[in-house]
């Protein structure tokens, strides 16, 4: 369902992402981890459309996103990691802009986001403007934007950063269902645990290339050393030093 | 506690941060953006010298004219110069009061870096001191620069000698000072009383009533009698009026009697002392005050007042009116209006919009178009120059609500990109909500200020088509230049009309304006000395004239709005 092959994004010298190639298929729930300034927003937002490749190609369903960018972007949903959204709209007016860009509108839009709303606790707040809404607020109305157009594939860059323990449990299940109903969801975290617990499959990214990539059982086997936590692995690929410096920079 | 935080380090002895360091990271920013390797930013650079330079020699001549004819003046020369530098200073005043008003709103409770500021062991003094200053500097730096050039000319001309600049400095800074204080205090109090997001929108509104007051009073009453004695019943009444003080317990009149007791050789210390005394018991009260009511008013201003909206009424008139448009284009016109006027500091300048409209229509009214000298030539060419003036101030609304709609985008560009809209729809949306408004505003003004006027019908039709076709090129050069020079991560949407792109656009729009003008001046010419002599216009210079026009105002529609197509379908965000 996503494609990427040789996927670069250069600025000037430095190369943020360097050549990847990945295949997501339908109905999988595709984690993508790597410390911070590794390449991962920067793919993320590739796939959305935002960022143009320096180099390669990203395929959403088929079909390629530079080529027919309407066709590829009709069936994605994007959840930055940033909730900015319009201050001056309402939280339903908000999910009926989102759904109106997918040109789609009428009593089903309404009631997909009224129990999007219902569903995060937004349903009291959905006539207020977004400009009083907290943090962890406009993160669960972005994410309700994301589903309200039904997209195919849906790309998150850091889900759980500003939600509460209850938004974050019903987010996971959302994300699962949504794969079990033949939907693709490629996500960004750096919950370890939610991607051990969650993903079917992850992939490794640093300094703009992907370390490994599969299921847990495969990157424990991959992974020299014996490690069997995600974390072990995480640090073993990414670098194992900073917790070794600890000291020294307390003793400084 | 900045207060509790003080006294704990004063008592273990350890010294808070100083009033210097406290200001640093304005300075290393103010250094850090000066020194930036940006592209093209010599040519910037270069434009705006040029730009300040020639503004600075027309403010610089005008005011030298105006003062050496005033000092040919026996008697009542001094006494109008005087009168001019208040009248100034009293409009500089009222301006610097309405400013600080609202800097201070941004700088002493929304600004970023309050929450470190406020939770470190900041002394209140020196926060109430740092903070003071970001708002003088931030609301003053433009009445400055005016400033400039109108003491060089009073300099000039009455040979105020080397040490003028000085005395004019010693004069500027309290004046500076006191209604940075004012402008604080209120801001202060306001706060204390309403939730900061209510407080920003009641000001804006206030600041813009209050604005459009002062220029509609300074209008309605018109100065410009002053300068003609004639309608005095005698020299005794004008003079009598003329040594009046206009305001004698505001600053604005200390300054002007400080400045010219200076320069008439009769140097007057009282002014200076009045000045320098008020200005420093207004930062003690203020201070106080400050102390009294800051953290309170701080704590309140992170509150938000609810905003509850239904919106099924508009909901329904645009699912009505709007029918014929797409779902797309209709959502996007919809969230245009909505973002549009729910935001009070976008549409309360439409006050101000009014009153810029209600002063025009004055000036032409009061036109001495009657009387003695006044030809038929004259009388139509009006009109026609009327073209240039609508012309100008329709820019100038364009750049205020056009120029900025693609900045403002900005942060929400990740969810356009993302989906599966063309860029062009969302220009089109945007040029559309911006260019009705527009259009509708400018066949007002054309067609009020003809009738007033009482035009000939060929006039008229000139002004309507070309007013039209003016509107969608302001409206084009607008939207393109707004977009091949974005703010993206401006804070402040006023500031996005003043940055280099604005300036470069209404440089644009003056050209265009302009070009139409000299086009069609040619073909009118013909035409009104072909009615003066019963003879019939030459119908090719009509059709090149005017052809050429409206081509050329197509062109300003059409192409800037191409460019900012490929410019914003490029945009990486």
């Amino acid at each position: 369902m996503i494609r990427l092959k040789s996927l670069t994004k250069r600025y000037g010298s430095f190369t943020a992402v360097d050549a990847i190639d990945l295949d997501v298929p339908r109905g999988e729930l595709f984690g993508f981890l790597g410390p911070n300034g590794a390449g991962k927003t920067t793919t993320l937002r590739m796939i959305a459309g935002i960022l143009r490749p320096t180099g390669g190609t990203v395929e959403i369903g088929g079909v390629d996103i530079d080529k027919d960018p309407m066709a590829a972007k009709m069936k994605l949903g994007f959840i930055p990691d940033r909730p900015f959204i319009y201050e001056k709209l309402t939280g339903a007016e908000f999910l009926r802009f989102v759904a109106g860009l997918y040109d789609q509108e009428g009593p089903e839009v309404e009631h997909r986001a009224r129990e999007l709303l219902a569903l995060f606790d937004l349903a009291e707040w959905q006539d207020e403007l977004v400009e009083s809404y907290s943090h962890g607020m406009r993160q669960k109305l972005i994410i309700s934007s994301a589903f309200v157009h039904r997209a195919e594939v849906i790309v998150v860059d850091e889900p759980m950063v500003g939600l509460d323990p209850k938004a974050a449990r019903i987010l996971k299940d959302l994300f699962r269902e949504y794969v079990n109903r033949g939907h693709t969801i490629m996500m960004s975290t750096h919950t370890l645990e939610v991607a051990e617990t969650l993903c079917d499959r992850i992939a490794i990214i640093q300094s703009g290339r992907i370390r490994a990539c599969g299921t847990m059982a495969e990157l424990r086997q991959g992974a020299e050393g014996g490690a069997s936590g995600l974390e072990d692995i995480f640090l073993k690929l990414t670098g194992e030093n900073a917790a070794r410096e600890l000291i020294e920079v307390l003793n400084a | 506690m900045p207060e509790a935080g003080a006294d704990a380090l004063a008592a273990t002895g350890v010294a808070d941060p100083s009033l210097f360091h406290l200001l640093e990271p304005k300075w290393l920013t103010a250094r850090a953006r000066l020194l930036a390797d940006e592209r093209g930013r010599g040519a910037r650079f270069a434009v705006l010298a040029v730009f300040g330079a020639l503004f600075w020699a027309f403010v610089y001549f005008l005011l030298y004219r105006l003062l050496n004819y005033f000092r040919g003046v026996e008697e009542i020369g001094p006494l109008l110069a005087g009168k001019l530098l208040g009248l100034i200073l009293i409009g500089f005043f009222s301006i610097l009061v309405l400013s600080n008003i609202i800097t201070a709103l941004s700088s002493f409770f929304l600004a970023r870096d309050l929450d470190l500021l406020v939770s470190g062991p900041v002394d209140w003094l020196k926060l109430y001191l740092a903070k003071l200053l970001e708002t003088t500097v931030h609301s003053s730096w433009m009445v400055t620069l005016l400033a400039i050039p109108m003491f060089a000319a009073y300099g000039r001309v009455y040979e105020g000698g080397w040490w003028f600049p000085l005395v004019s400095a010693s004069v500027f800074l309290p004046f500076l000072i006191i209604p940075a204080v004012v402008g604080s205090a209120v801001t202060l109090l306001l706060v204390n009383i309403f939730p900061a997001r209510r407080t920003r929108d009641i000001l804006s509104v206030i600041a813009v009533l209050a604005a459009g007051g002062i220029v509609l009073l300074f209008r309605l009453v018109r100065p410009e009698r002053l300068a003609r004695p004639e309608g005095f019943r005698s020299l005794v009444d004008f003079v009598t009026v003329l040594r009046t003080p206009t305001s004698p317990m505001l600053p604005s009149e200390w300054a002007a009697r400080g400045v010219m007791s200076w320069l008439q050789y009769r140097l007057d210390y009282l002014p200076f002392y009045l000045l320098w005394s008020s200005a420093a018991a207004a930062v003690v009260i203020g201070a106080l005050l400050h102390r009294a009511f800051y953290l309170k008013g701080f704590s309140k201003a992170q509150e938000s007042g609810a905003h509850w909206v239904r919106g099924t009424a508009l909901r329904r008139f645009g699912a009505l009116v709007f029918r014929p448009l797409s779902v797309l284009k209709r959502e996007l016109v919809l969230k245009e209006l909505r973002v549009f006027f729910r935001d009070t500091t976008q549409w309360s300048q439409l006050i101000l919009l009014g009153v810029l409209v209600v002063v025009y229509v004055f000036n032409i009214k009061y036109l001495p178009l009657h009387g003695d000298g006044m030809t038929f030539f004259l009388i139509n060419i009006v009109p026609f120059l009327n073209l240039v003036l609508a012309g100008f101030v329709l820019a100038s609304i364009a750049a205020r609500f056009i120029f900025p709609a693609v900045s403002l985008e900005g942060r929400t560009l990740w969810l356009l990109r993302s989906s599966p809209m063309e860029v062009r729809d969302l220009l089109w949306a945007k040029f559309w909500v911006g260019t009705l408004p527009l259009l509708i505003l400018a066949l007002a003004i054309v067609s009020v200020t003809d009738y007033l006027l009482a035009v000939s019908d060929f006039m008229f039709a000139v002004s309507v088509l070309t007013i039209t076709l003016m509107t969608f090129a302001v409206a084009g050069l607008a939207l393109g230049f707004g977009t091949m020079f974005p703010q993206f991560d401006t804070e402040n949407a006023a500031q996005i009309p003043t940055s280099f792109g604005g300036l470069l656009f209404m440089m644009a729009s003056v050209a265009m304006i302009g070009g139409v003008v000299i086009l069609e001046a040619r073909p009118v010419y013909s035409y009104l000395s072909a009615s003066m002599y019963h003879t019939d216009p030459d119908p090719v210079e009509m059709w090149l004239g005017f052809g050429a026009a409206a081509l050329l105002c197509v062109g300003c529609t059409l192409v800037p709005i191409r460019i900012a197509l490929t410019r914003l379908s490029a945009v990486e965000r």
